[in-house]
């Protein structure tokens, strides 16, 4: 009987009974083992490294907009030929400049890449993988093989989303939202009504719903089913509530959009016309090819159902993680934990009903929109507390200011601008004159961009050496967070400016043919060009990084960062079925510096 | 369960014999066996009762529609309750629904409201 | 063999996942009791969504295009029945194996899978294609006037009804490039000879003729007003529309209006719903090793299985306990 290598404590008695699991497991093959492989570990890995290129390639698809944006009609310096080659005529001009339909199609697939294939797949599904099922004790999810069926879900959309780039007319050129009736006729004239970037578009999202909704049933059952004894609900760690409740918003909100995304289907395809108008004037004439009585405002209240709810399951997995490097690089207990578990809740409860303060601008009347407005405002509260209660974390600790901490630290006044900056565009009355400018982009990429993003690179940090059994370097994550954070705010703040300026979202010259208006802060985009630019030359220091430290970095042990939640209880990496030793625990997540005890963190498990 | 950390780490291995008695509770299960005839029975006839009612004029049509609507939530409430075992089920799985059914109303009422609340002609000046 | 499927193909391999057949203490359930009541619940806010999506459209309908009386009622109630026996019959499986009783429960599970089978059948056989072959001209308003014999405006002015705008029935002649001539002539050839008439094509190449519904031949009779139960005969009254006439004209598809849009998107999800029910059911029917061969081994195990496929069977009954009133009947 083999037992694992590592085993340092205690007597295995799961493995006399159902060895097999261990000692199977070095038999498998690369394909096996990396590649279709149903542990929990590997697939959070599958899910973050994919996620973790889309996030990079739906970047770049932006910056090629922001040097567009700043000198229009200009050819791409360096990768302009390149780009013509391999996005064709209808995105690049033969000198290597971005047309207006590339504009279009980089738009619509720098939100949806970023939100559907990049933050979420990271967030909720990689780290949501790799960390929760150690976090509460289990030995894996509670359904494997459906966990594996998801992440295939989420490929095969990653494949199909990918490859609607080269078909005829380009990818999706309707924006992340696929507002119809615009989407509705986007690529149908003349064209394959199967072969063209919204159809297929649609299609990849039926797939990446699905991966969701299968993921978080799992999320949700093994939190439920297989915490370790001991384990109560209020000794989870904040990263686990998070989770949680982000699985539900995804249980429930995601089917309204799939419901959605078929009717758009049919009305691409089979000339249904749910969103589609009667009397819909396409150039001069009335449109025949729909049967007419839908509307497109029914879109709108089935997309947005999905995607407000879509925001928090962005924002929320972040929160986890910089809680918990806060609390451990405090080396404090979280400062109101069981506010913070109640706020997550409602935060949750309350994204439901908030949608269409995003639809302020379609004649909403009086009435409805007073309603949005007042859920809108009440759903700050949880958020401020959520906020208040970090903030308050820190107070009094002694701060270990390595890298994690320091993407954690810097998540806190980000998040905070990005979520302040909301609460104006929650007021009907204001929304009519910020809707569809700058101000809102800068406001809901301060929440995911130096919000979430920078949760996530804490998250890197923290768990790459639970991963890999190495730390990423300390001094290249300082060049790539002290870089990260001044360019993205040279990216983001400018963008307030010119907002409210009343500079428009969809401006493909960023602002030259409305001089008149844009003028005064035309000179912002040249600021956020180059910020852009500079940025993804420090992402370059983090790809470095963390591929090098992979096999350079310095070899840790079990707990490098002398945490106390369950995770950092496993061997390094952790092997198939993730524990070596009995669990039971004793006491709740963050008890760190408790007077008297030798060392300054007690983990779950021990006894005292 | 010798052990605290048995629970999650291992499952009592059940005898081959005991797992293929019938379990304790079987003359519980048959005796729901009638109730379940009784409920497939009281299904049928509640649609032949809707199919019915359909005829009959309420006075209005939205009446004719509240009248069928709430016949089949009684059908519905009666297949989730005996056929699906919600009678008595465990509260976990009540609380999730209880939420399911409040944002799935809220998706209803709200879009009905955003639709009836709209600023005159606008919205439907497209009819 | 079963190592060597487990080598290759991981998925099929078994992984010592605690509370897979035995209940958690604290919680009273088997992981895919909760898991399945979670995808139900996700399945509700799918369905909602589809519902709501129906009620927006129908509340946002102008009076006059929010079609009713068009799909074959005995049918459906036929149908709903069979789903509802289905239902009775898969707690029965499940309470048969309960009981150890792997004879009734092979029985019962096939008169389920039989039951699915039949539904299907008749939805895609009989009740889709039956649609497919009736047609239904939307007449524009400034026109109604020329057809007032088959809308009958007038008289459900009076009696305070919603207006009229289409004349439905079978297609027998139509203009001169529609998509819709293969399946007129068939029709006409059809009409011909059943009553002998020839007069049914019209030589005029912007004409749709129309062998009209019951309700088009009469429109202003008092009988017409409310729903029949037994489809009635198509009347052999033709109707012949000149296109310029004509707002849209359609077979009952999809694209007919968004009537029949949301009734072919809702019954044909609901389709799927059932045939991967059917699906399921069919490998926990066969001695697959996951199905009846697992009874050998973990018969409490195979109970689970059979009352989580179940539970999911019961909520397909249930969204059609929903889908029959709103489009067959109201």
């Amino acid at each position: 009987m083999s037992t694992i290598a590592t085993a340092d404590t205690g007597h295995h008695d799961a493995t006399k009974e159902h060895g097999h699991g261990e000692h199977h497991h070095p038999e498998l093959g690369f394909l096996q083992r990396w590649v279709f492989s149903t542990d929990h570990k590997v697939i959070g890995l599958q899910y973050a490294v994919t996620g973790l290129s889309f996030l990079f390639f739906g970047f770049l698809l932006m910056l090629v907009m922001r040097w567009q944006l700043a000198s229009p009609g200009q050819p791409v310096p360096m990768v302009g030929a390149f780009l013509r080659s391999v996005f064709g005529q209808t995105v690049m001009t033969d000198a290597g400049a971005l047309t207006a339909a590339g504009y279009n199609v980089f738009g619509a697939m720098h939100g949806t890449i970023m939100v559907f294939f990049g933050i979420v797949p990271v967030a909720v599904a990689g780290f949501g993988n790799f960390v929760v099922p150690l976090q509460i004790g289990a030995p894996d999810m509670a359904f494997p093989k459906l966990n594996m069926a998801s992440f295939w879900c989420f490929f095969t959309s990653c494949v199909i989303m990918t490859g609607s780039f080269f078909v005829p007319g380009s990818a999706a050129k309707s924006g992340w939202t696929a507002y119809p009736p615009l989407a509705g006729i986007a690529d149908l004239e003349g064209g394959n009504i199967w072969l063209n970037g919204q159809t297929i578009w649609l299609i990849a999202m039926v797939f990446n719903i699905t991966g969701s909704l299968l993921g978080s049933i799992n999320f949700i059952t093994t939190i439920i089913q297989l915490r370790a004894p001991g384990l109560t609900w209020m000794r989870l760690p904040f990263f686990v509530w998070a989770q949680f409740v982000t699985a539900f918003l995804l249980v429930l909100a995601f089917p309204p959009l799939e419901a959605a995304g078929f009717m758009q289907l049919t009305d691409r395809v089979l000339g249904t016309s749910f969103f589609m108008p009667t009397g819909l004037m396409i150039g001069q004439s009335v449109a025949q090819t729909w049967s007419g009585g839908g509307s497109p405002i029914l879109w709108q209240h089935l997309f947005w159902f999905l995607a407000h709810p879509e925001v928090y399951v962005l924002i929320l997995p972040a929160i986890g993680i910089v809680s918990e490097v806060v609390a451990n690089n405090t080396r404090k207990p979280l400062h109101g934990y069981k506010a913070m578990v109640y706020s997550v809740f409602v935060l949750g409860f309350l994204s439901f009903i908030v949608w269409a303060h995003h639809m302020y601008m379609t004649g909403m009347g009086a009435k409805v929109a007073a309603f949005f407005q007042v859920t809108t405002i009440m759903i700050s509260v949880p958020s401020v507390i959520l906020l208040t209660s970090l903030l308050m974390s820190l107070w009094g600790g002694s701060i270990r200011f390595n890298t994690p901490m320091l993407f954690a630290t810097a998540f806190l006044p980000m998040f905070g601008l990005g979520g302040l900056t909301g609460i104006p565009l929650a007021f009907n009355a204001v929304d009519l004159f910020l809707h569809d400018t700058y101000y809102v982009i800068g406001h809901f990429h301060y929440v995911v961009a130096p919000g979430t993003i920078f949760g996530l690179f804490a998250g890197v940090y923290f768990w790459y050496p639970k991963v890999t059994g190495r730390k990423m370097s300390e001094f290249l994550g300082h060049v790539h967070f002290w870089g990260s954070l001044i360019t993205i705010n040279g990216i983001f703040f400018p963008m307030f400016l010119q907002g409210m300026a009343g500079v428009h979202r969809r401006w493909y010259d960023g602002g030259v043919t409305y001089e008149q208006l844009a003028g005064p802060v035309l000179h912002w985009n040249m600021v956020m060009t180059v910020s852009a630019g500079l940025l993804a030359l420090f992402q370059l220091v983090f790809i470095w990084n963390f591929f090098t430290s992979w096999k350079l970095g310095q070899k840790v042990g079990r707990n490098p960062w002398d945490a106390t939640t369950l995770d950092w209880d496993t061997p390094t990496p952790p092997p198939h079925g993730n524990f070596d030793k009995p669990l039971m625990v004793y006491r709740g997540p963050y008890e760190y510096s408790v007077p008297g005890h030798p060392t300054d963190f007690i983990p779950q498990t021990e006894k005292v | 369960m010798s052990a605290p950390h048995t629970d999650h780490s291992s499952q009592p291995v059940l005898d081959s014999s005991s797992i293929h008695d019938v379990p304790a509770n079987a003359a519980e299960i048959a005796s729901h066996a009638v109730e379940y005839l009784k409920v497939g029975a009281a299904l049928l006839v509640l649609t032949g009762v809707t199919v019915g009612l359909s005829y009959v004029d309420f006075g209005s049509r939205n009446m004719n529609i509240v009248v069928g609507m709430i016949v089949a939530t009684i059908k519905a409430g009666l297949v989730a309750a005996i056929f699906m075992h919600l009678k008595g089920e465990k509260i976990t799985i009540w609380r999730f629904l209880v939420m399911t059914g409040i944002f799935a109303a809220g998706l209803f009422f709200l879009t009905y409201l955003a639709h009836s609340d709209p600023i005159s002609g606008t919205f439907h000046a497209t009819h | 063999m079963s190592n060597l499927i487990s080598k290759y193909f991981p998925l099929f391999t078994d992984k010592e996942v605690p509370h897979t057949v035995q209940a958690r203490p604290d919680t009273g359930l088997y992981s895919a009791k909760l898991g399945i009541w979670l995808f139900l619940a996700s399945e509700v806010m799918l369905f909602g969504g589809l519902f709501s999506a129906y009620i927006f459209l129908r509340i946002g309908a102008e009076p006059g295009y929010w079609p009713s009386g068009l799909l074959n009622v005995p049918v459906g109630t036929m149908n709903t029945a069979i789903l509802i026996i289905s239902s009775v019959t898969v707690v029965f499986a499940w309470a048969a194996l309960k009981m150890r009783q792997l004879g009734k429960y092979r029985l019962y599970m096939l008169i389920t899978i039989l039951c699915g089978a039949i539904f299907l059948t008749v939805k895609l056989s009989y009740e889709w294609p039956a649609k497919f072959n009736h047609f239904g001209v939307f007449i524009k308003k400034e026109s109604a006037s020329k057809y007032e014999a088959f809308l009958g405006n007038k008289h459900l002015e009076v009696t305070g009804q919603n207006p009229r705008w289409e004349i439905t029935g079978h297609l027998l002649d139509a203009p001169k490039g529609s998509s819709y001539a293969h399946q007129a002539e068939h029709n006409a050839e059809h009409f011909a000879h059943e009553t002998g008439r020839h007069d049914a094509v019209t030589p005029a190449e912007d004409d749709y003729v129309i062998q009209v519904d019951a309700v088009n031949a009469n429109p202003s009779d008092k009988d017409n007003d409310r729903p029949h139960f037994w489809p009635r005969e198509t009347s052999t009254t033709l109707a012949v529309i000149n296109a310029k006439d004509v707002e849209s004209a359609s077979v009952f598809a999809p694209r007919h209006s968004t009537y029949f849009a949301t009734y072919f998107l809702i019954t044909g999800l609901h389709g799927l719903h059932v045939l991967g029910g059917i699906l399921v059911f069919l490998y926990l029917w066969l001695p697959f090793p996951g199905g009846t061969g697992l009874y050998k081994t973990n018969p409490e195990h195979l109970a689970n299985r059979v009352e989580i496929a179940g539970l999911f069977w019961h909520f397909v009954d249930l969204v059609w306990i929903f889908v029959f009133p709103i489009f067959y009947l109201l």
